[in-house]
């Protein structure tokens, strides 16, 4: 399974007739993807093994501008005259669309790179691991959930590699590795009538099976006694976590709805950055190419223009890249061929810049894309796809425990939750993994039907205190939704843990 | 290409089984060729077709089992995903809870494939783009809007005979309609498996009246109010509703049909009595595929009759558990309506608010079935039988059976994401907050 089904000569030998069928039949642009994609899924429950699954998938697809107007056409048919067709297929459509197109395709230039590589850096490839082994952690975690308090359980491990191979009409041969892991699990107590679930701690990784080999200096200490991973996981520590708050999570006190300071640790913050800060600075969002779909922006054009807009405090600092070590976004190049980068969205708490890619940056005066454009798989259209997006930590020196201390009336958060903001990112409400109450400085005990409703400007402008580098640690969301039709795609999410003040409560505890 | 016919199905499926090794195998093989456009800003912005295939192998080795899915059909590529599925079954421990396949079974003829929608090409999808996107720009109106078809076949064999094999069409289409100063958007999907019975322009019609009407929203208090849910709205909700009504999980007591005590809540009245939900795949509106993924036949069930659970989902294994008959999940429902109307609807509606479609559903408590989301793209306020004035999104936090104990009344039902599902006035649905979003 792990051997190339092509080699890269083989592959660049295809990918000239796609290029060429193009030009040939009129396109003043192409590109070709051939891609392999392999998945892993093991799925279990309680002391059995439900499913273990290997998917592969292999296909090209090829992309042109023929009258300024974009088509793409997709095969699973490899070979010269597979790659013919849908190329004549893909200039065909743009021809046949390009009568309705009032907006022709603008391309900001791109640097030819030639023939280059890049992997992600990983230790372990997880697909090499032997499934046994894999097999024997996860039912050994759930063991450890069922000992600590849990009456059910399932875990899942995905791991996805991505072998890519890009090629496009600007000169760049360009062939990519890239790794993603991600360990779940979920713990369900029950008592009198109630359950209770608890999910895992863990984060999805662009990593090797590395993450799942645990180690001391990669925990921090939760304010509320339990442990919390950075970058190395223990799943048989937190799936005895999950066991025993599952358990306390029968019995745990109700919420009293009212204005509280919020304590938000970085598993949890990461799926807040996300749905506010993420989705609505992409500039397709923001210029309504979504708008039949996830929706618009209240993150508008003119907001951006005036260099005034303050979308958080002089707190707030949230950056992109697509870069970051161990990040599910960290790729060498973007699905246009575009080298990857850092750049700034929010600067001490004003709007700056958006996410963009080639057909795009020339909207916002950019001179070249950000990198950010992807693809699910051979057969989609690659298209703007949020790349990491990240809460720089902040230059005080501040623990998680300091976040804690001065806070009389709070709830600390912990690990993603329910979550849902409206299409244009102003409105949204969150749950959570775990809640915990603090009073006067102190964590005294778990909390039930928990869910915080704000407005993200309102909310990144209530940021009080940011912990520093050292609680710094990736959150990832595996399958993000976005594009008709839809496409998944993974991101990672940066964040020290953080304080946010006066935030509105409510109480989602129901009888039927 | 990607559609095989039932001969060359079976041929495909007969040489992966005859590859195999194991105790039992099980191979699934399915095809598609497809295309969409999409458009926004009041032109098209990407557009394409794709083609594929899928064979799925499930070996096993006693109760050990393993898959693998690839998407060439050589005879190297077939051998190499029946060797990867036996590797897999051998390596993976016993699963007590393995159901070995079902032997040859009897399947209805379904009516699920039109060559109407097959051989929709390029200039079509164009068409279809131009046709929403002219009348808007005539209304000072920003169409953004997707069209996606699809044709396609699935079938299924195993080592011990079972062979079924289906063909299947589809079309989705969704417009939403924004005016020019960004205060109003409307919004309309309609989807078929055969493309001659969708009116597209109609679709794009009420999507432009519904922007031009939705201007300038004013500002309600949230609170309980008395809503029409059109079906699209009313689907967000019924249907978390009917994905949960699983049996294993009510009898492990982690399901809103858990009953106090052990055991599920079949037969129990759980919502008002005039609530009617159930399947059949070979309803003419909206069929669907005679068997299912595991190859039990698909027949028609009753999911809850006069408001009480007449049916769960039971697995293979957990119907033989229990002693009872397995029952699939269904490829679609159907929920009972009645004669009225929207206009009638609004006329009996004293004060309430019209939702258009509801937004970003999550759970928030599987115990409840307490859902959050929003309300979007067209949202009214009604007085004294009238729709008065476009009101502001509101976002709700509800469960599905505490909204069909408040049922009001059935409307007439309507095609949604391929289920039949009609208008529903409900009272005291809960918004809980605001939300500034057009």
């Amino acid at each position: 399974m792990l051997d190339p089904l092509m080699d890269v000569s083989r592959k660049k030998a295809l990918a000239d007739i796609g290029l060429n069928t193009a030009k040939m039949n009129g396109a003043s642009y192409a590109d070709v993807r051939i891609g392999r994609y392999l998945n892993q899924y093991v799925f279990t429950r309680e002391d059995k093994v439900q499913n273990i699954v290997n998917t592969e998938s292999f296909g090209v697809g090829i992309r042109v501008i023929a009258n300024g107007t974009w088509g793409f056409a997709a095969t699973s048919t490899v070979t010269e005259e597979g790659i013919k067709k849908a190329t004549e297929q893909a200039v065909a459509i743009a021809k046949a669309n390009s009568r309705i197109n009032s907006d022709p395709v603008k391309l900001v230039p791109v640097q030819s790179h030639g023939e280059v590589s890049w992997k992600t850096p990983i230790e372990t490839n997880a697909f090499e691991v032997p499934v046994s082994e894999k097999v024997d952690l996860m039912l050994s975690a759930n063991a450890a959930a069922m000992e600590a308090g849990a009456n059910f359980v399932n875990s899942a491990l995905f791991l996805v590699n991505e072998q890519k191979y890009f090629a496009s009409t600007e000169g760049s041969y360009i062939d990519q590795d890239i790794h993603r892991i991600w360990p779940t699990l979920g713990a369900t107590a029950i008592s009198n009538g109630k359950f209770k679930s608890r999910s895992a701690l863990s984060a999805p990784m662009g990593m090797g099976y590395e993450y799942l080999i645990p180690s001391d200096s990669e925990k921090i200490k939760s304010p509320a006694g339990f442990n919390l991973y950075r970058n190395r996981y223990d799943w048989l520590e937190d799936a005895r976590s999950a066991g025993a708050q599952a358990k306390e999570m029968l019995t745990a006190k109700s919420v009293e709805p009212g204005k509280y300071a919020l304590v938000l640790e970085p598993n949890h913050l990461g799926l807040t950055i996300h749905e506010s800060v993420g989705h609505p600075l992409e500039l397709d969002r923001v210029l309504g190419y979504e708008a039949n779909y996830a929706g618009t922006s209240f993150a508008t054009l003119d907001k951006w223009k005036a260099g005034d807009f303050n979308y958080g405090n002089e707190k707030v600092n949230l950056f992109a890249d697509k870069k970051q070590e161990h990040s599910l976004g960290a790729v060498g190049y973007d699905d246009e061929g575009v080298a990857t980068k850092e750049w700034d969205l929010v600067k001490n708490g004003i709007l700056v810049n958006y996410q963009a890619i080639r057909d795009q940056a020339h909207i916002i005066n950019e001179s070249e894309s950000h990198g950010c454009c992807y693809s699910q798989s051979w057969q989609d259209v690659q298209f703007q796809r949020m790349p990491n997006v990240s809460l720089r930590p902040g230059t005080e020196t501040y623990s998680a425990m300091d976040m804690v201390k001065d806070v009389e009336d709070g709830i600390y958060i912990a690990g993603r939750g329910s979550y849902s903001i409206d299409q244009q990112r102003y409105n949204f409400q969150f749950g959570g993994t775990v809640f915990y109450e603090i009073k006067n400085g102190e964590v005294t005990g778990m909390l039930n039907d928990v869910a915080y409703q704000s407005n993200t400007q309102e909310f990144w402008n209530s940021v009080s205190k940011i912990c520093d580098q050292s609680d710094y640690r990736l959150f990832g969301s595996f399958f993000d939704g976005k594009g008709q039709p839809s496409q998944i795609s993974s991101v990672s999410h940066g964040s020290s843990t953080t304080r946010f003040d006066n935030v509105n409560v409510i109480n989602t505890g129901r009888n039927i | 290409m990607a559609i095989l016919t039932r001969d060359e199905a079976k041929q495909i499926i007969d040489k992966a089984l005859s590859l195999s090794k194991a105790d039992d195998c099980v191979v699934n093989l399915s095809g598609s060729h497809g295309g969409n456009i999409r458009y926004a800003r009041n032109t098209v912005s990407t557009s394409g077709t794709q083609e594929d295939l899928s064979l799925v192998i499930t070996a096993s080795y006693g109760k050990r089992t393993g898959t693998s899915t690839i998407n060439e059909l050589d005879d190297d590529s077939i051998g190499r995903a029946v060797r990867r599925a036996e590797e897999l079954a051998k390596l993976s421990p016993e699963n007590p809870e393995y159901m070995p396949p079902l032997g040859p079974q009897e399947y209805g003829e379904s009516k699920t494939f039109f060559d109407s929608t097959a051989n929709i090409d390029a200039e079509l999808r164009a068409k279809v783009a131009e046709n929403s996107i002219k009348p808007a720009a005539a209304k000072d109106v920003t169409a953004a809007g997707f069209l996606e078809h699809n044709a396609g076949f699935s079938a299924m064999g195993n080592s011990r005979g079972l062979f079924a094999y289906n063909t299947s069409t589809n079309v989705d289409f969704t417009v939403t309609m924004r005016t020019a100063d960004g205060t109003g958007s409307g919004w309309a999907t309609a989807d078929q498996n055969d493309i001659s019975k969708l009116d597209l322009a109609e679709a794009s019609q009420v999507a432009i009246d519904k922007a031009l009407l939705s201007r300038a929203a004013r500002a309600l208090e949230p609170g309980k109010y008395t809503v029409i849910l059109e079906p699209a709205a009313a689907v967000g909700l019924l249907g978390p509703m009917l994905f949960n009504m699983d049996a294993r999980s009510a009898d492990e007591g982690r399901s809103f049909l858990s009953k106090q005590g052990g055991g599920n809540r079949l037969g129990e009245k759980i919502v008002d009595e005039r609530v009617n939900v159930y399947s059949d795949p070979n309803h003419p509106i909206v069929p669907y595929s005679t068997w299912s993924g595991d190859g039990l036949p698909q027949k028609p069930i009753s999911w809850v009759k006069n408001g009480a659970v007449e049916n769960l989902f039971y697995s293979r294994y957990w119907a033989q558990e229990k002693g009872v008959e397995p029952v699939p999940f269904p490829g679609s429902v159907i929920m009972d309506g009645g004669d009225a109307d929207l206009e009638a609807l609004i006329k009996d509606t004293r004060r309430g608010i019209l939702v258009t479609r509801t937004w970003y559903i999550r759970s928030v408590d599987p115990q409840t079935l307490l859902y959050t989301g929003l309300t979007r793209d067209g949202t009214f306020f009604i007085e004294n039988g009238q729709l008065k004035y476009p009101v502001k999104n509101f976002r709700f936090n509800e469960s599905p059976i505490i909204m069909l104990n408040n049922l009001e009344a059935l409307g007439k039902q309507v095609r949604i994401n391929g289920n039949l599902i009609p208008y529903l006035k409900i009272r005291d649905f809960t918004f809980t907050s605001l939300s500034d979003a057009v």
